[in-house]
């Protein structure tokens, strides 16, 4: 009895948090029929906004994972003054408002920022163009490589990486043959969740980039500018096609979780 | 050091600075530009201290909702069996993998002026409320499972057999030992909560002194050229995300030490 009444609560809380608002946006988007809602999203706009993202995500993503795995391994294996700053850095990101990245980028990279008047000097667009963009997804998501590879980097211990040094491995070597193999479930996962984030960024990129449609718009960008503008079917099927991009990540998430090893 | 670790060293750090480092510290230097009383204007003027009283304020309600219904739902995710749980446990981590902005829309097109329920919370306070309880509901949930699957079942029967009531056998037995799982999980969706933007911006509508966020307000002081206010309330969130992740460590040292 106890238990049928907490899985009710549980159950009835996400239906009316998660499930209902979801499925809604699926109903609104196909409201009028499938056809309204395909040819918003295959606009010359809309399929520019998708490239971007698609486009900043896999500059950010990649250079994320290696800068993750590094810093792990640096945590775990190789102490050194100021491991805590660097934790609480990497860590930042999970509880830092993105317009407050974004207004960070926005002021160095300004006309009177520390790098800004350099860089235009020299006729380097950073603001209101990709690079800032790419900078403010890669702050965004900097936290998720490190924090699934560092729980696995201890879990694992030295030994069979000092086994393999004895017998005469480079560090390259070690590192290729023997830890590399036993994080790379923990590098996948967390590709995937440093993904969603970058896929998924809004505050920080609104800020940065100027928001010009056709040049600095992002999908999640679109979406905000077709809802401001009343075009309330290009608003909703662009966020079905993210909220389809979403479910892939779960789908994902889940095919991994099991082997991340720990448990 | 060897050389290897010497290089990482030296790729680790010039990576963290060029993307987190250096931007916060503009940020700083930009916030003490204006001087001491300059900065302390625009920390105290009536709309960015209304803002903040809103978001401190949904914050903490919107963690303290989370508290009680992520361990419900953490309970219900591994001590029940009910067809569709492999279902329900994968969508718990939607809120994450949805981008804010979708969730701001999809809050909108249920509780919004076209709601197909009747109800319509849209440009209210409870809106506000309603969007942080979406986005901060993996927090709790996935701090407290990994828990509760790790909590030995034979504690509990021992308390049951000894003759303890199952309130009694919760109280003293379970509640102790997830409490450090459940405070971390709460500072991450208060801390997750302060700073929320994309699925705020569009249900709220963002009429100052009613509805307008800190995240917002930096937002609105951005766009019209105040870069001061913007800067001293940015501030004051950076602080209050540097607070929360000292907290959480604090706890995580507190949760190991149990242990041991």
């Amino acid at each position: 009895m106890r238990r049928l009444t907490l899985r009710t609560v549980a159950l009835g809380y996400l239906a009316l948090i998660l499930l209902g608002p979801l499925s809604i946006v699926f109903w609104r988007a196909f409201e009028h029929g499938f056809g309204p809602a395909w040819s918003a999203v295959t606009t010359p706009e809309a399929i520019h906004a998708f490239r971007l993202t698609i486009e900043i995500a896999a500059i950010a993503v990649p250079a994320n994972t290696i800068f993750g795995v590094l810093c792990a391994l640096l945590i775990v294996r190789h102490p050194f003054p100021g491991k805590g700053l660097l934790n609480a850095l990497v860590d930042l990101p999970l509880a830092l408002s993105p317009v407050v990245v974004g207004f960070s980028l926005f002021l160095l990279y300004g006309r009177t920022g520390w790098f800004g008047s350099w860089l235009s000097k020299h006729g380097v667009q950073v603001l209101f163009a990709m690079p800032s963009m790419i900078l403010a997804t890669a702050f965004v998501s900097i936290p998720f490589v490190v924090r699934e590879v560092v729980p696995v980097l201890r879990e694992i211990g030295t030994d069979q990486e000092q086994a393999a040094e004895t017998l005469g491995a480079s560090q390259w070597q070690v590192f290729r043959r023997v830890t590399f193999p036993a994080i790379r479930w923990a590098v996948a996962y967390g590709v995937v969740l440093t993904t969603a984030r970058s896929l998924g960024e809004y505050g920080a990129v609104s800020v940065v980039s100027g928001r010009l449609g056709g040049q600095t718009e992002t999908a999640t960008l679109y979406v905000s500018d077709r809802y401001e503008n009343f075009d309330i079917v290009g608003a909703y099927s662009a966020s079905v096609v993210l909220a389809l991009m979403a479910i892939v990540v779960l789908l994902t998430m889940n095919l991994l979780r099991p082997k991340e090893g720990v448990h | 050091m060897s050389p290897f670790s010497g290089l990482t060293l030296g790729v680790v750090v010039s990576y963290l600075s060029l993307v987190v480092a250096l931007p916060l510290a503009a940020l700083v230097w930009q916030s003490t530009k204006s001087g001491s009383t300059g900065f302390w204007q625009s920390l105290t003027s009536p709309e960015a201290v209304s803002a903040l009283e809103l978001t401190l304020l949904a914050s903490l309600a919107v963690a303290l909702v989370n508290a009680v219904a992520g361990t419900v739902i953490a309970w219900v995710l591994v001590r029940d069996e009910f067809p569709g749980k492999g279902v329900v446990n994968a969508l718990i981590d939607l809120p994450f993998a949805l981008p804010t902005i979708v969730a701001g829309l999809t809050m909108l097109a249920l509780y919004g002026p076209r709601s197909p329920v009747g109800i319509d919370v849209a440009y209210t306070r409870s809106a506000i409320v309603l969007a942080l309880l979406f986005v901060t509901l993996p927090f709790v949930v996935r701090t407290v499972q990994p828990v509760l699957q790790e909590l030995d079942h034979e504690l509990e029967e021992a308390a049951e057999s000894l003759g303890a009531s199952n309130w009694q056998t919760f109280s003293r037995i379970v509640f102790p030992n997830l409490l450090p799982g459940i405070l971390s999980g709460v500072a991450l969706a208060f801390a997750k909560a302060v700073g929320e933007f994309g699925s705020i911006v569009i249900i709220t509508g963002n009429i100052p002194f009613k509805t307008e966020v800190s995240s917002v307000y930096i937002f609105g002081q951005i766009e019209s050229g105040n870069t001061s206010g913007a800067a001293a309330a940015s501030v004051v969130l950076l602080a209050i995300s540097f607070g929360v992740l000292l907290l959480i460590g604090a706890l995580r040292f507190w949760a190991t030490r149990h242990h041991a």
